[in-house]
């Protein structure tokens, strides 16, 4: 074993056990075998594949995507029809997934944070009250939270004719909440605009700021020139756009409330489900971030005069996050991938949509290729940006 | 708990510890310690591991509080954590921890003036400054007030902690091990500064160390600990090479000398 043995000359002279038994001869024979296997079933799958679609005389392709859906979505976040395309379909149910998911991810942090100090309270009550809720809501599949939140909001408020009113403009029914939300108006689009250019300029003047402080030691307020620069430019825009002040108000009409903005119980209940069953581990997640900081941090706080609460606020979560934000990654993705639970209470997320194209058009694999790949996409996006957030935070050991 | 509140008035130390005991579960780890130290004086504590070293610092500056006993400073009596003014004590009393504990969150300068930012007792812009101030008397240069704490090395990570245990200027400054980890150049180094602190600024220093050489020659007073309970306390040179020798066997944990006031296991004698 001294000499490589891959050398074909030297393989004559030895005999075939001596050769299966060198270890390089075996490292490459290994991965031909394995390639080869995938090889072998990929080829079984899409073969497989092929042959069936054309015993059913169906043909493949994408090309459904521009044909018209011809099916109503009930929550729609851009301009759509059932006159509307198969493409413009599955944008709307991606939105919806998004809306729900970006939502829930900070509702989650927020609650979970709060549950997993809560959690750690010197307070009898506080503690267990937490406990509970944890042990509760991460102890039942999501699905079925789903389910008792539907089941749950429809039942729980009266029919529009008896809308309960909260606040004013806010009404509460059985299909829903409605709140008043500004007449559509130009002046809102070149707000948005505004914040865009806004944020690009506070992120030059940021740089220029630090460079300024590295260099003279001067520190430039930073907060409020920042704010400043936001609410100044977004109210410019809004002031130049006619500040429009027309408000859209829920009313009823009928047998139903028109106007305003309606939430709907099924994103509701989506919403409400998720963010309570994530936030439980978000909250142990918390829990165990600030039980890994060490004991001599609270201490020293404490041995300076200064309170548990200010404590935790200053020294000791700023450490545990750094340690939370990898796991915290993990639920991030688990709520966004579990929003596909959407479809069993009547939710237009992207699996919902999905499911109706395929059903009317029988492209299965195109329409599985494509939500597959979206929820991919979206995971790897979370990812990239916890990625980059954790990079951020991360302490630099020296 | 029979002392009697009025008998630090007519005791003449600045701190005084009087029968102090405190356990965890079912162990003692502090078991009646006694000890009276004259304002502006330095003591060193010396003893094992797990003497109670440490715990008896932490009941000092209030992070336990006493299970029996009683501790004077100035006469108020600081020995429980929920006392009504301990968060104001603590401007009187600096610590320094073992491992330095430093705020790994903030950078060096608001570490050191943590408690007059958070308590606004100084603008932040003063704050820097006094911090500034604080890294020069213990011998590091202004630039290090930007960096974090992880940007140091131990023995810059240790001096920041002076500095923070001096930053309010305390009447007491107490050293949990200062030169623990630190080669001797360093050791020498630390304790200098911490000598110039005591000396300028008339603050009594106790520090724990386990280094009889520092102890004997850095410290006016002396305090032995074993298994939570004072050896031997007294002046620097009254020690008698009887307790000296002795001292140096519960450092090296030898299974001589006061291992005999005991009469059988440690659990047996200590905790039971």
């Amino acid at each position: 074993m001294s000499k490589p043995q891959n050398v074909p000359g030297n393989v004559r002279s030895k005999g075939l056990v001596d050769y299966l038994n060198d270890e390089n001869v075996r490292a490459v024979l290994y991965q031909i075998v394995a390639i080869g296997l995938i090889i072998l079933a990929g080829w079984y799958l899409v073969s497989n594949t092929l042959y069936n679609l054309e015993q059913q005389n169906i043909s493949t392709g994408y090309g459904f995507l521009d044909l018209e859906a011809s099916f109503e979505i009930s929550e729609t976040m851009i301009d759509y029809s059932a006159k509307s395309d198969y493409a413009t379909a599955l944008l709307v149910g991606l939105l919806n997934t998004v809306k729900v998911s970006f939502l829930g991810i900070v509702l989650c942090t927020i609650i979970g944070i709060i549950f997993g100090i809560a959690r750690l309270s010197s307070n009898w009550i506080v503690r267990k009250l937490a406990t509970v809720y944890v042990e509760t809501f991460r102890n039942i599949p999501v699905l079925l939270q789903l389910f008792f939140w539907y089941a749950l909001i429809p039942g729980a408020f009266p029919h529009p004719r008896d809308a309960l009113e909260p606040l004013p403009g806010v009404l509460l029914t059985s299909r829903g909440m409605y709140l008043p939300v500004p007449m559509a108006d130009t002046a809102f689009t070149m707000m948005g605009i505004a914040a865009v250019i806004a944020c690009v300029v506070i992120y030059f003047v940021k740089k220029w700021a630090k460079k300024r402080q590295d260099a003279t030691g001067q520190p430039f307020p930073m907060f409020l020139a920042g704010l400043g620069i936001f609410v100044g430019l977004v109210l410019l825009a809004y002031l130049a756009g006619g500040a429009p002040t027309d408000m859209s108000m829920p009313e009823l009409k009928g047998f139903n409330i028109r106007g305003g903005y309606n939430i709907s119980p099924e994103f509701m209940a989506v919403l409400i489900g998720l963010t309570v069953y994530t936030s439980t581990y978000v909250a142990e997640v918390v829990r165990s971030g600030i039980q890994a900081v060490p004991n001599g941090q609270w201490e020293a706080a404490d041995s300076l005069g200064i309170r548990r609460t200010v404590a935790l606020r200053k020294v000791i979560l700023p450490q545990s996050m750094r340690v939370a934000i990898p796991p915290l990654t993990n639920q991030y993705l688990n709520l966004t991938k579990n929003s596909s639970l959407a479809v069993a209470v009547g939710y237009p997320d992207l699996v919902s949509v999905s499911n109706t194209t395929m059903n009317q058009t029988g492209q299965a694999i195109e329409a599985i290729s494509i939500f597959m790949s979206i929820y991919l996409g979206l995971s790897l996006l979370t990812s990239l940006f916890m990625n980059w957030f954790n990079k951020k935070m991360a302490l630099v050991e020296r | 708990m029979t002392a009697p509140l009025s008998r630090s008035d007519t005791h003449p130390a600045f701190i005084s510890v009087e029968n102090l005991s405190k356990r965890f579960g079912d162990k003692y780890v502090l078991e009646d310690v006694n000890l009276h130290l004259p304002k502006g004086e330095t003591m060193a504590i010396i003893g094992p591991s797990a003497a109670g070293k440490s715990v008896l610092m932490k009941c000092l500056v209030g992070i336990y509080g006493a299970d029996s006993g009683h501790i004077f400073l100035e006469g108020d009596d600081v020995s429980q954590t929920n006392a009504p003014k301990r968060f104001e004590w603590a401007e009187r009393i600096g610590m320094l921890f073992q491992h330095n504990a430093l705020f790994d969150s903030l950078k060096v300068w608001e570490n050191i003036c943590f408690r007059q930012i958070e308590l606004g007792t100084m603008s932040r812009k003063a704050a820097k400054e006094h911090a500034i101030d604080l890294l020069g008397l213990v011998g590091l240069a202004t630039e290090s007030a930007d960096l974090t704490p992880n940007d140091l090395s131990g023995g810059m990570q240790k001096r920041v902690g002076v500095a923070r245990a001096i930053s309010t200027d305390p009447s007491v400054l107490l050293l949990d091990n200062p030169t623990a980890g630190l080669d001797p150049v360093l050791s020498n180094h630390i304790e200098r500064i911490i000598g110039k602190i005591a000396e300028q600024r008339g603050t009594t220093v106790i520090s724990i160390t386990n280094d009889m050489q520092i102890a004997r020659t850095r410290y006016q007073n002396l305090m032995m600990m074993h298994d939570g309970k004072v050896y031997w306390s007294g002046k620097t040179a009254d020690i008698d090479e009887t307790h000296n020798a002795h001292l140096t066997q519960m450092l090296n944990g030898s299974s001589h000398g006061p291992i005999t006031m005991r009469t059988g296991k440690r659990e047996d004698h200590v905790y039971s």
